[in-house]
């Protein structure tokens, strides 16, 4: 019965979103102010059938409703309650409506919330915000219908697959698709003010903490799938440019600059065709990310099951979203007409290459994303792109970016002197060049992109440090905390992102150069150094879980006699399924990672066991953190609730 | 799909080779395919105690050459982080050619005879994939091409200021004859 | 403000610049819509052997009285090459297609038995028929990998020239797939 109720809200939901589209877009085409005023209560009458509709599939997992399709392919009586309920948008359908509930869920609430926009302006955005709805729907109801009925029901599920049963799975999944959804936000903000012709300051000041909230939920989803991949895969890597890896970073990175330029936009009046394409492309990756996952082009450990049906019709939305919206600009952006000047060296200078960069590292991750399959479809023979492509050309655009990232906050706008602004990062140069002395003494024989790594992340870090220490003005410590009290938050959030990207660098470098690993096989009683680690072995014992039967090994962990851990690495069997998962023992001195990772025994009652010792590593959850953090103490600065900068004196505050 | 299952060597448990997709046998076997092949990293370790080679400086080679091999039957995955057992096959190889005296190249292109480009996971530089090599670095430098050229031409617009009205005019005269007297600040 | 003709071609060029982004994604989308209409399976890793001479090998028989099979015999004539096991499930459902072609004698089928165990793939003969006139042991697995496979089945049509001329991946247990292989082995006998 709910099931079917939860389809009909969907339907309900399609009626209202397409009601949504029309209304308000005539209505402001002709200054109706009934029909504009459609718009926030059909915005919010989506997200009460489609968050209807959630529950309702929610609720049939959770009570486990196997006559419902989903539900028995992708669960288990004898699953855990957080993982039936976390299974709902495990699977292709289920996360499909998680989209649209998180599409409903920014459409109401600029409806709700965005009191301060002008009533054209917000009617046209929501108007395009219920278009990408009308489509996801569309295709719901057409190709990939969650609340499908089963016509003889299994007695039991297939279960979900045991590797996304972990608290891990309740987190990325939906801190993605705030992201990835999240910038439909930006594009709707972006569509409607190409629409109506006009791209100003105001504009750029009410786009920005949209936009902002995407980028945060995106860093933190792709941080979380890069966490629990690292503990829960069992080699120690966490990042490793699959395909779908690379659709969620590409968004990111064309976020990332779009948050940047829209900042030009505010301050400048400038750079405004510019951060318009940005806004479309950026939502466009993440279109182009949907279709990846489940059209079946590509390969790669995340696609979910592929039908060539559904790809079409995503590509059909792709086109019509990104092509339609590019034509849009192809033909309005000509006649914005960009306000300031600048001189090349400036702050504007430096955001500009702060956008190149980025824009470029996109395309990178793109050609490498893209190339196997366009080399397919013109009949070039096969290639592949994996890492070792990725290292030699993403990387050198990163640490260019990371150089100007430094220099960038203390340039002034319109006209800066650059030799004025270096000489105040001879601290931070001094402090570059002293680690990268030290890691070259201490890792004598490493690598030569680990002493670039540190130098880079040094360089960023000290350099952040210092421009927060000028503004705030040290030198007079009673002055210096007035004015660190009344910085704006906006100023706190650029420091901790970018201090968090230094930290997360230093991080990855640290893992990627300096990794040990120790692999052989074991009996109880051996004992093993690494890394100045001592680890005994003291053999295995059978464990059981709920759903699952495990081999539990124990390693005691000292150092120099002292004890440091006890490790318990285990490697699962999941009986449903028949497949085995390793669960690594990982313990963490905040420094490095020390991490065990079991094979069953052999016939000789041996062992198989990988030690890895990864430095840094905790750096890049805790850079990641930082930035996170940022974004957050940003978004909260009261400034950016500020309405149509008419209505109060701004007062000339110069950083963002 | 076209095609059909393909099956791999599963002869012991601890490690599950990588099943393909059942053509005809429904969404639900799909899907479960589908998660399987998520399962092969599951047990991802990396090579084995008894692959290993006594020599450490050919172990290391070996390492690193194996790095960038793709494990073919994979998803974008190295043969040094994929627990399939062609993969374990391939790292055998590697370092059998390795112990046989073959050079880095050598050891390539004996994968590469077999498998194609495709077994690389660092393409090779070929007119197919200049695009992958060059395109980037290409794009930068037009991109920044194109700014400076933007620059100079932004540089050449002056903007003609509005002629002064009457009163502005008697202001400017006055103020340049320094008549001390105060007036709205401009 | 009169507007110069080299700003007038400026503001060409500048409207041309707007378009790119249009045009590139449509080209974009044009690739992608090919990908979804070759509809090719993603696992398939095309053959890197087809144009090549046959790799070399020489494997020992499986079945008393059915001789072994190595490079030497593929002597001038059109010639199948088809990898099984006993494991693998497709194999057994491709199992009626290769008894269908075997009737045909112009065309031998040579089995190769690839890392299995030598009783299991007896068992498997015995209990479906033999439609190879050769049949190859390759315990190891090498020579699958000489050919580059990736799994069985997987089935290599030989041409006179000893060369490969056509690989087909995966079981042949449709009709259309059947029909497929046998124009290219039609091809390849020329």
């Amino acid at each position: 019965m709910i099931p079917e109720l939860g389809q009909v809200a969907l339907v309900l939901a399609l009626a209202l979103a397409l009601m949504q589209v029309v209304l308000p877009l005539v209505g402001a085409a002709r200054d109706n102010a009934s029909w504009m005023a459609v718009a926030p209560p059909a915005a919010q009458g989506q997200l009460f059938f489609i968050g209807f509709a959630f529950l309702a599939l929610m609720q049939a997992y959770v009570s486990s409703d196997f006559s419902v399709a989903v539900v028995a392919d992708n669960s288990n009586s004898a699953m855990p309650l957080i993982y039936k309920a976390a299974a709902t948008w495990g699977n292709h359908e289920g996360s499909l409506l998680l989209w649209v509930l998180i599409l409903a869920i920014f459409g109401a609430a600029v409806g709700t919330f965005g009191n301060n926009l002008p009533p054209k302006l917000k009617a046209r955005v929501l108007s395009v915000q219920a278009m990408i709805a009308v489509g996801f729907l569309a295709f719901m109801l057409l190709t990939s219908n969650p609340f499908a009925r089963l016509g003889q029901p299994p007695a039991d599920g297939a279960d979900l697959n045991p590797l996304l049963q972990d608290p891990g799975l309740a987190f990325h999944p939906p801190m993605l698709y705030l992201g990835y959804v999240g910038f439909s936000m930006a594009f709707s903000f972006a569509v409607a003010a190409l629409i109506e012709g006009r791209v100003d300051a105001a504009w750029a000041r009410w786009v920005r903490p949209w936009t902002l909230a995407a980028w945060i939920a995106l860093t933190a989803g792709i941080t979380g799938g890069s966490w629990w991949s690292y503990y829960e895969l069992g080699w120690g890597g966490w990042w490793a440019w699959d395909p779908v890896e690379n659709a969620s970073f590409m968004p990111w990175l064309l976020g990332t600059a779009l948050l940047h330029s829209a900042i030009v936009v505010e301050k400048r009046d400038a750079l405004k065709s510019w951060t318009m394409l940005l806004a479309i492309l950026t939502f466009g990756m993440s279109l182009v990310g949907t279709f990846l996952v489940r059209s079946g082009v590509l390969t790669s450990v995340h696609a979910f099951a592929t039908d060539p049906a559904r790809g079409v019709f995503i590509l059909l939305l792709l086109v019509v979203a990104i092509g339609g919206s590019l034509t849009l600009f192809a033909i309005r952006a000509p006649t914005l007409r960009d306000g300031g000047l600048f001189q090349p060296i400036s702050r504007e200078g430096a955001l500009i290459l702060n956008n190149l960069l980025l824009a470029v590292g996109c395309v990178v991750v793109f050609l490498g994303t893209f190339m196997p399959l366009f080399a397919d479809v013109l009949q070039l023979g096969a290639i592949s792109v994996g890492a070792p492509y990725y290292f030699l050309i993403f990387n050198p655009f990163a640490a260019l970016l990371v150089v100007v990232t430094a220099i960038g906050p203390l340039l002034p706008w319109k006209r800066a002197d650059l030799a004025g602004a270096l000489q105040r990062l001879t601290i931070a140069a001094i402090a570059t060049l002293l680690v990268a002395g030290l890691v070259w003494w201490l890792k004598t024989g490493g690598p030569l992109f680990g002493i670039l790594g540190a130098a880079l992340g040094t360089w960023l870090l000290v350099g952040t440090v210092v421009e927060f220490v000028e503004r705030i003005g040290l030198r007079a410590p009673a002055e210096a905390l007035r004015r660190a009290r009344q910085l704006p938050r906006a100023a706190y959030g650029m420091t901790l992102a970018h201090a968090g990207l230094a930290v997360a660098i230093l991080g990855m470098t640290g893992s990627a150069a300096w990794k040990q690993e120790e692999i052989r096989t074991m009996r109880a009683g051996d004992t093993v150094s690494l890394a100045g680690y001592d680890y005994r072995f003291d053999g295995v014992a059978d464990v059981a879980g709920p759903n699952y039967t495990a081999t539990r090994g124990t390693f005691t962990v000292t150092k120099e006699g002292a004890p440091v851990v006890t490790l318990h690495p285990e490697k699962r069997v999941y009986p449903v399924q028949g497949m085995p998962t390793t669960e690594a023992a990982i313990h963490t001195t905040g420094l490095a990672d020390l991490y065990a990772v079991i094979d069953t025994p052999d016939a000789a009652g041996g062992v198989a066991v990988h030690l890895y010792h990864q430095p840094l590593v905790p750096w890049i959850w805790g850079g990641a953190f930082l930035m996170v953090l940022g974004g957050l103490v940003s978004l909260s600065d009261r400034r950016l609730r500020v309405g149509a900068p008419s209505r109060r004196r701004v007062m000339a505050v110069a950083r963002p | 799909m076209k095609g059909g299952v393909m099956c791999f060597h599963h002869d012991s448990p601890a490690k599950a080779g990588v099943q393909g997709r059942r053509r005809g046998g429904g969404k639900a076997k799909a899907i479960l395919a589908a998660l399987l092949l998520l399962a092969t990293a599951s047990i991802a370790h990396t090579v084995e105690p008894s692959e290993m080679l006594a020599d450490p400086a050919l172990e290391a080679r070996a390492r690193a050459i194996s790095q960038e091999i793709r494990c073919v039957v994979c998803q974008n995955q190295s043969i040094d982080d994929s627990a399939a057992d062609l993969a374990a096959d391939l790292r055998r190889i590697v370092r059998e050619r390795l112990v046989a005296g073959d050079s880095d190249d050598q050891v390539r292109n004996y994968l590469v005879a077999r498998y194609g480009d495709f077994v690389l996971l660092k393409p090779p530089m070929k007119p197919k994939t200049w695009l992958l090599w060059y395109g980037p670095p290409a794009i930068f430098l037009l991109a920044l091409a194109a700014i400076i050229v933007y620059f100079r031409r932004r540089r050449g617009v002056v903007l003609a200021p509005k002629p002064l009205s009457a009163d502005e005019a008697e202001r400017l005269q006055s103020l340049l004859a320094g008549d001390g007297q105060s007036r709205d600040p401009v | 403000m009169t507007v110069a003709p080299d700003q007038q071609a400026g503001a060409l060029s500048r409207r041309l610049l707007y378009l790119l982004p249009v045009v590139l994604f449509l080209a974009v989308a044009g690739y992608f819509l090919a990908a979804l209409w070759m509809n090719r399976n993603p696992q398939e890793v095309p053959s890197a052997l087809v144009g090549k001479p046959s790799p070399d090998f020489a494997l020992g028989p499986l079945l008393p009285n059915v001789p072994g099979v190595a490079r030497a015999d593929l002597n001038g004539s059109v010639v199948l090459i088809n990898f099984f096991a006993s494991w693998c499930v497709p194999c057994r459902a491709e199992h009626p297609f290769l008894m269908h072609m075997a009737a045909d004698a112009s065309l031998p089928i040579f089995g190769i038995d690839w890392q299995d165990k030598p009783d299991a793939a007896r068992a498997y003969i015995q209990e479906l028929g033999n439609p190879y006139a050769r049949i190859g042991l390759d315990q190891s697995g090498r020579t699958g990998i000489d050919f580059g496979i990736t799994g069985v089945p997987e089935t290599f049509v030989v041409g006179r020239d000893g060369r490969i001329c056509f690989r087909q991946w995966g079981p042949v247990t449709d009709e259309d797939t059947a029909v497929a292989l046998l124009a290219r082995i039609k091809e390849c006998r020329g």
